[in-house]
């Protein structure tokens, strides 16, 4: 029974824990709830590891295909299955539910059955998107994922908390609403399915695939989020309780890149190819100009935020230069930037814990009092700087080699985040860890305890692991991607 | 004279609430007020009463009795039980607030009874007077109804309003009516719409009778630029009467539309589609960017109800795109369903401002809903919910509901629109996400523990799980709306 319907566990077990979690929650003693939701998140992990042990690498097809009607009224099915592309994600999605159950295990006093129970939902919710190929589905799950997300940042988050949720909720609706109607009328052209793969295949004159490709594009660059649409995500970074940036940065920043993969380039192919000059344009300006705005911040998490706006702009970049090692480069970064700006954000709230506050300036010279946890920050800041061996490296390596083989200019500017990101990113961890103790708060902290130790060992390994040797990675895509390339190639014209 | 006996039958459940609503009248005279609650309790029964007749007579056939000026079939007796059942849960919302404020009157569930049998004879009418007869009947009493607090100024300024403008709409509803007999020569929906198909009316009379005939159901519906006694009635009327006008009436009201325009004037489809577009256009804007501005929740749902009474007019007019038909049936289908679902939401928006109302204080102020997640996890979830669905967000009922109406206008080619619309519900999201913004975010002023009897708190949960269950398997509604409408045309 669970073996022919992994996908489905992997979507309905943390949304019917996280109920069960509301349940037994109660104010005056939250360690059930926060016991409950480690179990509900560890099973709900374990689910997606048969998805990727029995996971076929030679086929590009969709496995772990799962059928029902739905809505017949509308052709609308509950068709699941996943590529060598999703089932990473579904994978990361899954583990990252872990991590941020367990940073908020004490961090969170106030409500924490909801605070629990919100994060089961959206990973369930996101593991929906990822293994949705009906269009519908897709955007229901899409959508849907706002609404948890909107309570975290709103309900735990900092003081500015209200506008950010606000502005992450509007956002990302603006562009997903133009998005509906875009679904609808392929739904139309196609003649009644809202089948993805059907669309794939749907035959479309330019202007229809440009127009389509333009409205799908609102929706994931918001979501990215590309420059010039990237405003919420650094309020939202900085309002969010930790466990909402991680998701944030880890998780659904992912989903619009991915919306480019399963939507934009199958389904207009030549359309991308004749605005992949625009797309190009807009990473470039992502990875240059965001690069030098995160030089200047004074914010730790607003720096991070303005970093993995300029890393997704990176993986952008690789899906429109049109190469294998350029997408499969950016896929690897989308997986990497999943650890390590999930890893950065932990830090960040394990220094808030203590200091209530995230500016660089209250800062200096936390490895005397903090030596474990300076070790693992350096480690992840050299990760997003994309030192060689850690995770970061393999992915930029990958897409600005694909960058010099499309046009050496191009390259050029990808390969300056070498440069920036090492600079905004071991200027921050200069101040922040070494040098002399700055102040009196930074002689007072206490080096993090075993907790702390687990989450952020077990996300170093993976950074580490990843880095060393990817390919347990590269070769579950390596099929998707050469047939996703190939269809892109052929066009529909 | 020859007197021939009409064919009772398929008026059986109106004939049934006619009778115990007299019963019910003559038992208030010798009941004392501790005796009241027989009368709800009656009340309640003769819904119940009715729904088994309605479902008893149903023959699937379109009957026609009363020399066809009134017709028995599946969409009118789907859209009754759906009266019966929207009332029914009106009553139990209102039982505890209006017993607070000694309104609790037998008037009150006679008048609810005369309403509802107002809108069994708006959607079971084939002919103007019949439908003018069901109008009137619901209006009077929703007049009175609004009036029922009569020390309350407020109240009293609202009814007033309402009594004037509604006067003037039914006037503007009447000379329509008589425009299209002068045309037609005809009162019978079914021989205008014969009249009209056959070439034989005047077209210039008629597009000017049709002119006021939409004027006047865009009153009923409340409809920019038809909409002013919407605010002010939904704020200033009694909650429990708020949620009668907000909710059933508009099932009688889309009837009342369908039958005249689409049974009766199918034929000019393409004018008043045209009239209608501006309408809906119009109301989706203004309603959702007047919303924003409003601080009190009653006059903020009476925005939304006009933004969403423009949704359903997208649907109304996507049944016939340059002369091809084909598209009617799931355009109707999509602009019922969002009615259905439209009463859904409005019965549990309405009953969560019942429900924290208590004696001497009206939770009408967004304010007043502060903090709710910290009073009660579980009914800021319904709210939430119920908010959500409003805003159009899945897994809601809102959100299906949206989407096929949505479905309809792309495919008739008015993409500009949807685009419109959708712009529009992304502004109006901005004032329901604030209602969740107050529950969640915000500390409590209000830290009254809530109190409410038993029965409003479950069906109250039970209304706002089956927002959120309908919107998860909405092919049921959906399916059903396309069955009966496609039975009855």
């Amino acid at each position: 029974m669970i073996a022919a319907h992994l996908l489905s566990f992997s979507i309905w077990l943390p949304i019917f824990g996280a109920l069960v979690v509301l349940a037994v929650g109660s104010d005056k003693n939250p360690a059930p709830a926060r016991v409950l939701a480690l179990l509900v998140a560890l099973a709900g992990f374990l689910v997606t590891l048969p998805l990727y042990a029995g996971f076929d690498v030679a086929k590009s097809s969709m496995q772990f295909v799962e059928a029902a009607p739905w809505i017949q009224n509308y052709n609308i099915s509950y068709l699941l299955g996943v590529d060598g592309i999703s089932v990473l994600f579904i994978l990361l999605n899954s583990f990252i539910t872990i991590v941020v159950i367990l940073a908020g295990w004490r961090v969170i006093e106030k409500r924490v059955a909801q605070y629990m129970a919100a994060f089961l939902i959206m990973s369930g919710l996101m593991n929906g998107i990822f293994a949705s190929l009906d269009a519908m589905l897709f955007y229901v799950f899409f959508e849907a994922s706002l609404i948890p997300m909107y309570i975290i940042i709103g309900a735990w988050g900092g003081p500015n908390r209200v506008y950010a949720a606000f502005k992450f909720f509007l956002y990302t609706l603006a562009g997903s609403l133009l998005m509906l109607i875009a679904l609808l009328y392929l739904f139309l052209q196609s003649g009644g399915s809202f089948n993805i793969l059907v669309w794939h295949a749907l035959p479309l004159p330019l202007n229809a695939q440009i127009l389509l490709f333009l409205a799908f594009l609102v929706a994931f660059a918001v979501k990215v989020p590309m420059w010039p649409v990237h405003t919420w995500l650094p309020d939202a970074h900085v309002e969010a309780p930790t466990g909402g940036s991680v998701v944030l940065a880890s998780i659904m920043l992912k989903l619009g890149a991915y919306g480019f993969i399963r939507f934009s380039l199958p389904i207009a192919p030549d359309a991308s190819h004749a605005l992949s000059g625009m797309m190009i344009a807009l990473s470039l300006i992502a990875v240059v100009y965001i690069g030098f705005v995160a030089l200047v911040q004074t914010d730790m998490k607003k720096l991070i935020a303005y970093s993995s706006i300029a890393h997704m702009g990176f993986v952008t970049l690789g899906f429109f230069i049109f190469n294998q090692i350029g997408m499969e480069g950016a896929l690897v970064q989308m997986i990497s930037h999943g650890f390590v700006a999930g890893a950065m954000f932990l830090c960040v709230g394990v220094m808030y814990d203590r200091m209530h506050s995230r500016m660089i300036a209250d800062y200096g010279g936390v490895v005397n009092t903090m030596p474990k946890f300076a070790a693992f920050f350096v480690l992840f800041a050299m990760a997003n700087a994309g030192l060689p061996a850690t995770s970061g490296f393999v992915g930029e390596f990958m897409v600005v080699l694909g960058a010099v083989k499309f046009n050496f200019w191009t390259g050029f500017f990808a390969a300056t985040t070498l440069i920036l990101g090492a600079a905004y990113t071991l200027w921050m961890v200069k101040r922040v860890v070494f040098g002399a103790v700055a102040n009196d708060h930074v002689a007072q902290l206490t080096d993090i305890n075993g907790r702390e130790f687990l989450f952020l060992g077990v996300m170093a390994l993976c950074v580490l692991g990843m880095g060393l040797y990817p390919f347990p990675f590269t070769d579950v895509m390596h099929a998707s991607v050469d047939h996703l390339l190939k269809h892109v190639a052929a066009g529909k014209l | 004279m020859n007197f021939l006996m009409p064919d009772f039958y398929p008026a059986a459940a109106e004939i049934f609430l006619l009778a115990m609503a007299c019963v019910i009248l003559l038992l208030d005279l010798v009941l004392t007020q501790k005796q009241r609650w027989i009368i709800g309790l009656l009340t309640q029964a003769t819904l119940v009463g009715c729904a088994v007749i309605t479902i008893m007579t149903a023959s699937g056939q379109v009957v026609l009795t009363f020399s066809n000026m009134f017709v028995d079939d599946l969409f009118a007796d789907f859209l009754k039980l759906l009266v019966y059942f929207s009332v029914s849960v009106m009553l139990v919302y209102s039982r505890g607030y209006l017993a607070l404020r000694g309104l609790d009157k037998g008037e009150f569930y006679l008048l609810v009874l005369f309403a509802t049998l107002g809108m069994m004879v708006m959607i079971s009418a084939s002919h103007f007077l019949t439908i003018y007869l069901g109008l009137e009947l619901l209006s009077l009493s929703l007049y009175a109804l609004v009036a029922l607090d009569r020390d309350s100024a407020r109240a009293t300024e609202a009814a007033m309003k309402y009594f004037v403008l509604g006067a003037m709409a039914s006037g503007l509803l009447l000379y329509g009516m008589s425009m299209l007999y002068g045309a037609t020569g005809t009162l019978e929906i079914g021989g205008v719409a014969q009249a009209i198909y056959h070439g034989v009316a005047n077209k210039t009379v008629l597009v000017f009778g049709l002119v006021f005939v939409v004027s006047g159901l865009a009153f009923k519906l409340g409809v920019v630029p038809f909409h002013m006694w919407i605010p002010d009635v939904y704020q200033g009327a009694p909650t429990a009467v708020t949620l009668f006008i907000g909710s059933a009436p508009k099932l009688a009201a889309f009837a009342m539309t369908l039958r005249l325009l689409v049974y009766g004037l199918f034929e000019l489809a393409e004018q008043w589609q045209l009239m209608l577009m501006m309408l809906a256009v119009l109301s989706i804007a203004l309603g959702n960017l007047a919303a924003i501005a409003q601080s009190n929740l009653k006059r903020m749902l009476a925005y939304s109800t006009i933004s969403h009474m423009g949704y359903m007019l997208l649907g109304l007019i996507s049944g016939v795109a340059a002369g091809d038909r084909h598209f009617a049936l799931n355009a109707y289908s999509s602009a019922m369903y969002y009615t259905v679902s439209y009463v859904m939401m409005s019965l549990g928006a309405f009953g969560m401002i019942l429900l924290l109302s208590r004696a001497g204080f009206e939770a009408e102020n967004l304010d007043d809903f502060k903090g709710l997640n910290q009073r009660s996890p579980w009914f800021a979830a319904m709210m939430g919910m119920l908010m959500f669905s409003m805003a159009g967000v899945p897994f809601f009922v809102g959100f299906f509901a949206k989407f096929s109406v949505l479905l309809a206008v792309v495919d008739t080619g008015q993409v500009w629109l949807a685009v419109v619309a959708v712009f529009f519900s992304l502004i109006g999201a901005f004032y329901y996400l604030r209602v969740v913004k107050l529950m969640y975010f915000d500390q409590a002023i209000d830290t009254a523990p809530i109190k409410a009897n038993l029965d409003m708190r479950l069906l109250l949960s039970a209304n706002g799980l089956a927002v959120a269950l309908f919107g998860i398997f909405p092919q049921a509604i959906m399916s059903l709306c396309t069955f009966t409408l496609l039975r009855s045309l």
